[in-house]
């Protein structure tokens, strides 16, 4: 059986084929992540989260974070629970971690500017 | 007055990287004025990741991908003045600028390079029917509410139109608590990156209705539904339409290059690219008036920017040390069959160090197709696509060589392949 999906490891979308029989062979990428992400798609689905968290003091009201490596797409609504209860203070440096291991997932998130 | 070398107009990512590509080759006094109240335009917003896989080799998200370029700016000591709003642009590049702290200004530069960026088209703009109750804004002004301001402005959303900024904030908003009720394109095929598609409605289930658009708005003072209707060729189907109860509608319908100061100018204007018209060192009609980024035109990457901003430093340094050749003799770049427009539109050959780069985008969607690079008659370049979109910008390389033979004009075509 062959799997028809859309590579979104960047943004340049490859067609991808993914041939399931046949260990996951990969065809229409444009380059590896397209193999990686087609074989890992179909077996066991990540992303990386993005969103804000409540900063005070800021110039703003909010610190955008994010997670340093992809989660199981299953567990994101998990991780936005998380962050809606975080508070932090201001000064925080771009790449602080804010949640360490966060929903035991062995991911971190982190701060995606200073503030 | 003060004398500059280089006045930029624009902190985002744009005027950052010409400023910092300036500095890196000559020496030179080189001021950038941005309007808000810190640089990095656009991406400080854009919390989402997908930027700066070709420029870093990482994904990033926008604001990551800013603060690397305000970092290097402040470590290379490069004047910027912020909440500081240039009001006009002359001919001879005198610029005038306002701020609290120093009222009105007036300074003179040696060149000027616009990196203004986009805006996003209006209700006004698509001439959207019915009444305009409060909860109807473009999608960009949900987001700095949401991301900056931490405010979420409705629980029940419907998006018009599929353009990228549209998808993130579907996925956004449904991340942040919110029902997101559908995104109508009167399109048959998407505006944004089939990325987006993918990890922003298709993960979350949400319903793309395309060749549909908005039909009517209910609500007094405030939104309480919307109206869609399947259209063909851009006309509504009576007895198509479908209600949703919504408190928000947003609007992703476009972006617009932000150009009001170059036509105050009397630069000229490329209908299709509703940017300037540029030669291949990025130089408008008015000598020292250069221009990169989504002044220019829309760009769906970063990186593309990016790059396209450190190549117009680099002309902008040449021009400085008086090494740009001016001449009326150029090459037009003509967009044939199935090519939407062409940047640069005019090429003259004795500027190009070695390759020249240009960015194009296409009518419709694609498959299997060739782009065809031809002068006259003679084809110079054949490049064979896979798959082109109306979203996906592309990009053709021509070394010096290629335009040995071109007389007069360059035009490139979509053709089938023989
Ligand atoms: C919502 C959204 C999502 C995107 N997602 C992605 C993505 O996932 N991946 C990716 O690679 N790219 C993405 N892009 C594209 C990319 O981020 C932009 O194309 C790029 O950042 C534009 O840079 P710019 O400098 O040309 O414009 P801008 O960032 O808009 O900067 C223009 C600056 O000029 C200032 N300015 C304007 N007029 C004046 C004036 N008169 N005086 C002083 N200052 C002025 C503005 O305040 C602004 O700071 C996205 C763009 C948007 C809008
Ligand atoms: S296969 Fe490579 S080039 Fe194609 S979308 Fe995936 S990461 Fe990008």
């Amino acid at each position: 059986m062959k799997k028809k999906l859309i590579c979104i490891a960047c943004p340049i979308g490859c067609h991808l084929e993914v041939d399931v029989e046949n260990n996951y062979a990969v065809t229409g990428n444009q380059c590896k992540r397209g193999v990686v992400y087609g074989k890992k798609e179909l077996i066991n689905p990540t992303r990386i989260v993005t969103s804000t968290v409540i900063i005070k003091n800021g110039i703003y009201n909010r610190l955008p974070v994010k997670t340093d490596g992809e989660i199981p797409k299953s567990m994101i609504f998990d991780v936005m629970k998380q962050l809606n209860e975080v508070v932090v203070t201001s000064p925080i440096k771009m790449g602080k971690v804010i949640i360490e291991n966060v929903c035991d997932t062995g991911i971190n998130i982190v701060a995606s500017r200073s503030m | 007055m003060k004398m500059y070398d280089v006045i930029i107009i624009g902190g985002g990512s744009a005027g950052l990287a010409a400023a910092l590509e300036i500095n890196k080759f000559r020496k030179s006094k080189i001021l950038l004025l941005e309007r808000d109240a810190e640089l990095g335009g656009i991406l400080l917003q854009c919390i989402h990741n997908g930027f700066g896989l070709k420029v870093f080799k990482e994904e990033l998200t926008g604001p990551e991908y800013a603060e690397r370029f305000i970092d290097e700016l402040h470590e290379k000591g490069i004047e910027y003045k912020l909440n500081s709003m240039v009001i006009k642009l002359h001919p001879d590049k005198r610029v005038e600028y306002a701020n609290i702290e120093e009222g009105f200004v007036t300074i003179q530069a040696k060149a000027v390079i616009l990196t203004m960026g986009c805006y996003e088209r209006s209700a006004g703009a698509i001439g959207l029917p019915g009444n305009r109750p409060s909860g109807v804004m473009t999608a960009g002004a949900a987001q700095k509410y949401l991301n900056i301001d931490g405010y979420l402005v409705g629980k029940n959303v419907f998006i018009l139109g599929s353009g990228d900024i549209g998808l993130i904030m579907a996925r956004r908003m449904i991340l942040e608590g919110a029902n997101v009720l559908g995104v109508a394109e009167i399109l048959p095929f998407s505006g944004g990156l089939k990325r987006n598609i993918v990890q922003c409605l298709d993960d979350y289930d949400i319903p793309l209705y395309l060749s549909h658009t908005v039909t009517e708005i209910k609500g007094e003072s405030k939104i309480s539904s919307v109206v869609i209707s399947k259209v063909k060729d851009f006309v509504p189907i009576p007895g198509t339409e479908i209600e949703f109860e919504v408190d928000a509608l947003l609007l992703s319908v476009g972006l617009i290059p932000e150009n009001g100061l170059s036509e105050a100018c009397g630069i000229d204007m490329d209908s299709r690219t509703k940017g300037p018209i540029v030669n291949e060192s990025y130089q408008t009609n008015i000598d020292g008036i250069f221009a990169c980024g989504n002044v220019l035109h829309v760009h769906d990457l970063v990186d593309f920017v990016t790059e396209e901003s450190r190549r117009a430093g680099q002309a902008v340094v040449k021009y400085l040390e008086n090494q740009l050749e001016k001449s009326d003799n150029h090459i037009e770049m003509i967009s044939k069959d199935g090519v939407s427009y062409i940047v640069p539109q005019q090429v003259n050959v004795n500027n190009i160090n070695d390759k020249l780069e240009l960015f194009l985008r296409v009518q419709k969607e694609y498959r299997d197709v060739n782009l065809v690079v031809r002068s006259n008659d003679t084809i110079i370049k054949t490049i064979r696509k896979k798959h082109m979109a109306p979203a996906e910008m592309e990009q053709i390389k021509l070394k010096v060589e290629d335009f040995d033979s071109v007389i007069g004009s360059i035009s490139i075509s979509v053709e089938e392949r023989q």
